[in-house]
Formats: structure tokens, C-alpha cells, sequence
């Protein structure tokens, strides 16, 4: 789950970013505290609460005295905005990168993907 | 933050050999350090200097701010959790617990009979017949149980079993978020405990070759893999600390933080980067300073018998 070579207190902010994202760690519900996921990955408390406090500082997280931390109201699309803006770099960039090691262009890529993604809503339509 | 171990220019020579080297080093009260090195680099030294089981042939080593030699004071306000402690020699697991128990003022009963559960420590068996591992699980359960303020785990680990350590770990995380106090692990396993430390500090030949925060030194260094003369090309004006080649391909390791300029010349140039752990660097900085002259260093070790090869 972790891996090596990254800050720790990144990984911890961005698997709290995943549950906001894909909507299993809902807006105005109480988010992980600082030793719930240290104790849940094994690792020290600072490093989580540093992950923690970056997520306050982003707006993403909100301290409610005496109760805890909470998911903002607003962040899953603030989160999702900002992931829109890094998804070319994120995946386009690699994709291309090894398409043209192989000698696909552009336009065989996109029909790759839309080839792929007709068969996924076939199966995941048969799954229904 | 409040320092609670204070060295300053702390030098041990044994004969020919310089333990400890001019050592500057400040420990803040409530962090978790990992004291890492080799076999010999002078981790054992500093600790047993600053439990006052040993002494410094020059310089200074405070705890709480005051000497720690016959200093009751001190004393039963740290832990030294040793790899080879000493008991008596008709001594149950008991005897040894009671006696922590009267010296540690905030020793936790409680915790300590979980613990001899969950080791499944035998109670009746002399301490001198059990087993290496079991040896250390009483060792361990003393310094968690202990909750001195400062707890040193001089590689408390020998004989352990990956379950046993596992146990150690979760229980050193746990307790310490309830309790907090200083820990100082010294262990050789640093890729099991580079995620539970927050501060690390690499000791070699004597010297403190890193002291920093443990997620500021990830990512410091990085892999970078592929065709050999588009790799030099890359790492050419970077500090290099390790070089590999198989065949065209090389793999050079490289200190410093890539930004995204660099991220992009790799990907254009078709080159792999792969991430270096915490174990990896510690291993590579080591060799790297003692391939690199010690050039601009106040003091050159006195040369040992052993030489490089310790």
C-alpha cells in the first residue's frame, strides 16, 4: 500500500483524497484522525498528522473543536477538479510516451479507447 | 520543542580506534529516532555514553540537561533496552519485571502482562534457559513497559521471529500515540521501521553522516534506469552515489530531488526511474562516504586494523 521512495505524509493525504473521490468517505461525515491512520498504516503519528494538516490547509479537511476532523463540504469536487487538471500528465503523457515505443499514433490510440470502453459498458451493462 | 539529549563534541577512542568522532547532536522530546550504521559505527558507543553505562573520553552528553553518571535523577527517567542485557543468574522472567517495575516510576503492569501474552513468554523457565528470541521479548516488554521518558532499543530484535517483531512494532506504535516519549531504535531492519521513525540519523565511522526528518529523506534519492549513454547524460553534474551497469543498460543513483523539468527530460530520453528506499540510501551513503576522502573533515579517524572492511 505504501510505497517507496515518496514522502510518506503525501501518501497518507492522497489515500484520504481516494475515499473522497470516489464518494466512500462522504462530505460532512468525520474523516480518519491522526492516530486512527497511524495505527492503520503502521506508521508514526507525526507523519500522519503532517499528511493530516495538509489536508486543513487545503480546504479539504476541517477541525470541528472537540469532535474532529470532518470532510469539508465541497472538497470531493474540489478534489476532482484538480484531478481533471492533472490527468493529462498523470496518464495521457505515459500512455503516449509508450504508444509511440510501439509505433501506435494518436488515432489509433483513441480508437483503442473507445474500443475498450464500448466492451467495459457491454460488460459491465451484462453484469447488471 | 524540548531538547532532551544534549551531545556536543562527544569523542570516545578505545586504544586505536575513534568510536565516536567530535558527535554534535541534539534529540527533541517526544519524536521517535532510528540511530542507524554498521556493525562498529559507533550507535552502542553513544548509547551506552548517554545511559552512563560507559564514558566519553572528551566532550559533553546531557540528558534532561544534567550529567547522567550516578544521577538517579536521570537515570530512572531513561531506558536502555541492550542487545545482550545481563541477569541474574537464577532469574525467572518475573524477577526481572518486579525489579523494572520498582525502578521505572511510570512502568505499566498491565501492559507488560499483555505483552507476555501476546510473546507467549514462558514465566517459569530460567531467563538464562530461554530462548534468543524469548531473551529479547523480555527486553522488549521492559522497555515499552517501562514507559521511561527516554527508551533506548539497542537492535532489540535478535532472534525474533517476523510475527514476533511485527508484535513489537504495532505495540511501539500504539503505546507511544497514548504515551508519547522519546525513542531511540537502533536497528539494522531499516526498511521494517523506516515508516514508524520520524527522524533519522545514520552514524558512521564515529560521525553523524544524517540527522533529518525521515519523509524529507525520501525521495532524496532516485534510480534512474535505461540506456547507458542517455543515463550519463542525464546524472551528468548530479551527485552520484551508486552505479550499476548490465550490458548498455546502467542504473545510476543519483542524490537530490527531481523536479518536474527533469521528470520530463527522463520520459523524453526513455528512461526508467525507480525509487530508492530508505535501507537502499542508507546503504549507498554509507559506501559513498567511505569511498569519498575524507577531505574538509576536522579530524581524520585513526587508521584501525580492520580498515574499511568492518
Amino acid at each position: 500500500m505504501i510505497e517507496e521512495g515518496r514522502a510518506l505524509f503525501l501518501q497518507i493525504a492522497e489515500s484520504v483524497e481516494d475515499s473522497i473521490v470516489d464518494g466512500s468517505l462522504a462530505e460532512d461525515t468525520r474523516a480518519p484522525s491522526t492516530n486512527e491512520l497511524a495505527a492503520f498504516y503502521r506508521i508514526n503519528p507525526a507523519t500522519a498528522a503532517k499528511g493530516v494538516n495538509m489536508l486543513v490547509d487545503k480546504g479539504v479537511l476541517v477541525k470541528r473543536r472537540g469532535i474532529g476532523m470532518f470532510v469539508a463540504p465541497g472538497a470531493r469536487e474540489q478534489l476532482r477538479t484538480e484531478r481533471r487538471t492533472a490527468f493529462a500528465d498523470r496518464f495521457i503523457q505515459p500512455l503516449l510516451a509508450e504508444a509511440r515505443t510501439l509505433g501506435l499514433s494518436p488515432d489509433d490510440l483513441a480508437r483503442l479507447v473507445r474500443e475498450r470502453a464500448a466492451a467495459s459498458d457491454t460488460l459491465e451493462g451484462n453484469a447488471r | 520543542m524540548t531538547a532532551v539529549i544534549e551531545v556536543s563534541h562527544l569523542t570516545k577512542r578505545y586504544k586505536e580506534t575513534l568510536a565516536l568522532d567530535d558527535v554534535d547532536l541534539t534529540l527533541e522530546q517526544n519524536t521517535i529516532y532510528g540511530l542507524l550504521g554498521r556493525n562498529g559505527a559507533g550507535k552502542t558507543t553513544l548509547m551506552s555514553i548517554l545511559t552512563a553505562q560507559n564514558f566519553a573520553t572528551s566532550g559533553t552528553a546531557h540528558v534532561f540537561g544534567e550529567e547522567p553518571y550516578e544521577n538517579a535523577r536521570v537515570l530512572q527517567r531513561i531506558c536502555f533496552v541492550r542487545e545482550s542485557q545481563r541477569y541474574p543468574e537464577d532469574a525467572l522472567p518475573r524477577h526481572a519485571f518486579h525489579m523494572a517495575s520498582l525502578f521505572f516510576p511510570n512502568w505499566s503492569q498491565e501492559l507488560a502482562d499483555e505483552l507476555i501474552v501476546q510473546f507467549q513468554l514462558p514465566l517459569k523457565t530460567r531467563i538464562k534457559k530461554l530462548s534468543r528470541g524469548q531473551l529479547s521479548a523480555v527486553g522488549v516488554i521492559i522497555g515499552l513497559a517501562s514507559r521511561a521518558e527516554i527508551t533506548f532499543f539497542d537492535e532489540p530484535y535478535l532472534g525474533l521471529d517476523a510475527v514476533a517483531r511485527q508484535i513489537f512494532y504495532d505495540r511501539l506504535i500504539q503505546d507511544y500515540t497514548e504515551h508519547p516519549r522519546t525513542v531511540i531504535l537502533s536497528s539494522h531492519l531499516i526498511d521494517e521501521v523506516a515508516n514508524l521513525i520520524e527522524r533519522v540519523i545514520v552514524i558512521d565511522q564515529g560521525r553523524i553522516l544524517l540527522d533529518e526528518e525521515t519523509d524529507a529523506v525520501r525521495g532524496r534519492a532516485s534510480t534512474v534506469v535505461g540506456d547507458a549513454t542517455a543515463v550519463e547524460a542525464f546524472v551528468a553534474g548530479r551527485e552520484v552515489i551508486h552505479r550499476e551497469s548490465l550490458g548498455r543498460v546502467a542504473s545510476v543513483t543519483v542524490l537530490g530531488e527531481l523536479d518536474a523539468a527533469d521528470h520530463a527530460r527522463l520520459a523524453a530520453a526513455g528512461l526508467e526511474l525507480a525509487p530508492v528506499s530508505l535501507q537502499q540510501l542508507v546503504v549507498r551513503l554509507t559506501q559513498h562516504s567511505a569511498a569519498a576522502p575524507a577531505a574538509g573533515s576536522q579530524a581524520t579517524p585513526a587508521p584501525t586494523s580492520e580498515g574499511a572492511g568492518r
